[in-house]
């Protein structure tokens, strides 16, 4: 309140507030009110007090889906990770044909997750799959498996899915982190007689501290609110065993029409994703900013 | 000068807010129903299509002064929640496209549905044209509100005919007679029946059509009227042990549970001799007529009714299925007269009967023997049409027949019955626990 505040009037927010309170707030809000009524999209919304939540504390099915919402988070991470770092420091190089491959590893970017959904579904189909003719051609039997119908292999399949889909974008992330790094650290380095192994694991892998964050952030958030890919590729199924939260949240709103219901559990999954990227952004140090670049 | 100023950039920019508040909240729903300019029809795509639009076409030709209709198609399952979600908003179209029972049930309840028998009271030829055991599924506390729309869709045994004959078998008439079969193709390499469990209500078919054989309809009746552990029924149990024996001797084979009906795989076992036997509802054979009609043509597709089983109390002449799709008028319709006037002319006049007659469709109307002999495919036609007609019941789909809120939980538990993740015990406490 003492100097006067330069830039331009705080009124320029107004409109941005306004959407954001209509379009995210208020519906967060209802959702919340919600949970405490019995609804079933027809009749009038009834108070039912606290039922939804004690069912919620209650249901066998919602805390399955918790657990493997949380296994598909640290899989996913597990997966992701390395294999975009990896793939993003090697498009950010120079070499023949880098183009080329990147076009190709970036691909499935451009496919809608239903596309996805469905043609990763017939390649693992167990009768008429490329997959598992591929694996009689070759003689490789191993290939031949019931992926998706099998209760135990179903949610790695997914897991892997998922990575295909989002490990182009998180490459693109690393990569143009990669270039950012000045080269003069590399040329320090060779000076010093640093290998590639040296120079990725001394100077890289710390300059894409915040990358990894933001890009870790967005995979185990993303990972917690994922719908459409295992909604087409698996409807939750066989039985439960990918029926992770918020496919569940769904079942219940739209297909058992328990709508009161399905808002706690919408409301758990709005905390549950706030709470995992502040604690975060909390244990990285995210906030602090640091420059990575002193000395330079 | 400042201060009147920013109070005045303050009143614009909170007067363009109001603005866009008010735009987003005015915008709601479609702006169609209640328009004069006729009645919405909403329907499924899939099959029969060109005898919907047919009949459309034909209705607005005859009325060129009057207000007319126009049909809307959807995909099956989107449709569902889209109807469901437009209903609840009560900005719903004219007219809907349903299954009957327990969803129609609960729109009707909720006091959505206008109620069609004064109309057909008016018309005693009108209500006289379909078969009764069909109409009972839009029947509720002795009001209508529903006309068919389709052919009728009871649940049958396909099988390959060139398997049966390669392997010596013949059809099934008694559950020994399948299990024997189960063996048979097993050990041939053959799956013995095709099964699309990535999809679970393909799951049903087998749980109704055993209850219904073992217990007759009353169980189903018992579960539907809501009484206190009618799902622990020992014809359910006894049922369900059975799929599990059948699930023991392999007769769906290894993968059963990631075949995926909706892309046609379930069917294309059977007819690329895959898989020897399908039980389906009568809309495969339009299926199958679609994507490899050559396998009808050439004479290898069989049916048959589902075997009797033993110490069963119910009619083996029972079936079960969808009885057939309907058309029901909303209460909110500003053209009610509209939409009843082509409901009663048009829909399933004679044209419109030949229509789908030609398509494979088997009319639930009155009287049409002689069409459906004349027909091509007649003899299945025929089939289907004295299996439906002459059944002391016809049992609607579980999953049409009860509200969604059990419908669901059913789909699962059935699911989990299927891949033995649960004991049939497990599955009536389970089921027990959705009634009320």
């Amino acid at each position: 309140m003492t100097a006067a505040r330069t830039g331009p009037s705080r009124l320029l927010l107004l409109p941005a507030v306004a959407f954001f309170a209509l379009f995210a707030l208020a519906p967060m809000l209802i959702v919340l009110g919600l949970s405490f009524f019995s609804w079933d999209g027809l009749d009038t919304p009834r108070w039912t007090g606290i039922d939804n939540w004690t069912r919620f504390m209650r249901d066998s099915v919602t805390h399955n889906a918790i657990w493997l919402s949380i296994k598909v988070m640290i899989f996913s991470w597990l997966l992701q990770t390395p294999i975009s770092m990896l793939l993003g420091v090697y498009l950010a190089g120079k070499q023949r044909n880098r183009a080329v491959l990147a076009a190709v590893y970036i691909l499935p970017l451009l496919l809608s997750a239903a596309a996805i959904g469905i043609t990763w579904k017939s390649l693992l189909d167990p009768n008429f799959g490329l997959l598992g003719i591929t694996g009689d051609v070759f003689g490789i039997p191993a290939l031949r498996q019931d992926w998706l119908g099998n209760g135990d292999l179903a949610l790695y399949v997914v897991v892997f899915v998922i990575g295909w889909q989002f490990i182009p974008f998180h490459t693109l992330l690393y990569q143009a982190a990669t270039r950012q790094i000045p080269q003069s650290l590399y040329e320090a380095a060779s000076i010093d007689g640093a290998g590639p192994v040296r120079k990725f694991a001394s100077i890289t892998f710390p300059q894409l501290r915040y990358t990894m964050v933001t890009s870790s952030t967005l995979i185990l958030v993303g990972s917690l609110t994922y719908f459409d890919l295992v909604f087409v590729i698996t409807h939750g199924g066989p039985g439960h065993a990918t029926r992770i939260l918020p496919l569940d949240m769904y079942v219940n709103g739209f297909e058992s029409y328990h709508m009161g219901y399905a808002s706690a559990i919408a409301v758990v999954l709005v905390l549950f994703g706030v709470a995992v990227s502040m604690l975060l952004v909390k244990l990285s140090g995210f906030t602090k900013m640091r420059s990575r670049m002193e000395g330079v | 000068m400042w201060r009147a100023m920013r109070r005045r950039t303050m009143f614009v920019g909170m007067a363009l807010v109001a603005a866009l508040v008010l735009a987003a909240c005015g915008s709601s729903g479609p702006s169609r129903p209640g328009s004069s300019d006729g009645a919405l029809l909403w329907a499924i795509e899939g099959g029969v299509d060109a005898v919907y639009q047919d009949s459309v076409d034909r209705f607005n030709e005859s009325r060129s002064d009057g207000p007319g209709v126009e049909l809307q198609t959807f995909q099956n399952d989107p449709y569902k929640q889209k109807l469901r979600v437009a209903i609840g908003a009560d900005s719903p179209p004219d007219v809907f496209f349903g299954w009957g029972g327990g969803v129609l049930e609960s729109y009707a309840t909720a006091g959505k549905v206008h109620d069609l028998t004064p109309a057909l009271r008016k018309d005693p030829s009108w209500r006289n044209k379909f078969l009764a055991n069909v109409m009972e599924t839009v029947t509720f506390d002795g009001k209508v509100y529903g006309i068919p729309v389709r052919g009728m869709q009871p649940v049958v045994l396909y099988y390959n005919k060139e398997l049966f004959r390669q392997h010596g078998a013949r059809p099934p008439k008694t559950w020994q007679d399948l299990l024997n079969l189960v063996s048979t193709f097993s050990s041939k390499g053959v799956t013995p029946i095709s099964l699309g469990g990535a999809s679970p209500w393909t799951y049903l078919m087998w749980e109704e059509y055993l209850v219904d054989r073992l217990g007759g309809p009353e169980v189903f009746d018992a579960i539907l009227a809501g009484k206190p552990n009618a799902w622990s029924h020992p014809a359910v149990l006894q049922a369900n042990r059975m799929i599990q024996q059948l699930i023991d001797a392999g007769a769906f084979g290894e993968g059963y549970a990631s075949v995926n009906y909706d892309t046609g795989q379930q069917a294309a076992l059977l007819y690329t001799n895959k898989a020897a036997m399908n039980l389906m509802g009568s809309w495969d054979y339009s299926a199958i007529v679609d994507s490899q009609p050559q396998f009808i043509k050439s004479g290898k597709l069989g049916w048959t009714t589902f075997p009797e089983v033993p110490n069963g109390s119910g009619d083996p002449n029972n079936v079960v299925g969808n009885t057939t799709n309907y058309y029901s008028v909303t209460k909110k319709s500003a053209n009610k007269q509209v939409a009843i006037d082509y409901l009663k002319n048009t829909v399933m006049d004679e044209q419109y009967v030949d229509k789908l007659i030609e398509l494979g469709d088997v009319p639930p109307v009155k009287g049409i023997d002689k069409k459906l002999a004349g027909a091509e495919n007649g003899d299945y036609l025929q089939y289907i049409y004295n299996l439906a007609q002459n059944a002391p019941s016809f049992e609607l789909s579980w999953d049409q027949a009860l509200p969604p809120e059990q419908a669901e939980p059913l789909l699962t538990n059935l699911e989990q019955l299927f891949l033995k993740k649960i004991t049939p015990r497990q599955f009536s406490t389970a089921m027990n626990g959705t009634l009320k």
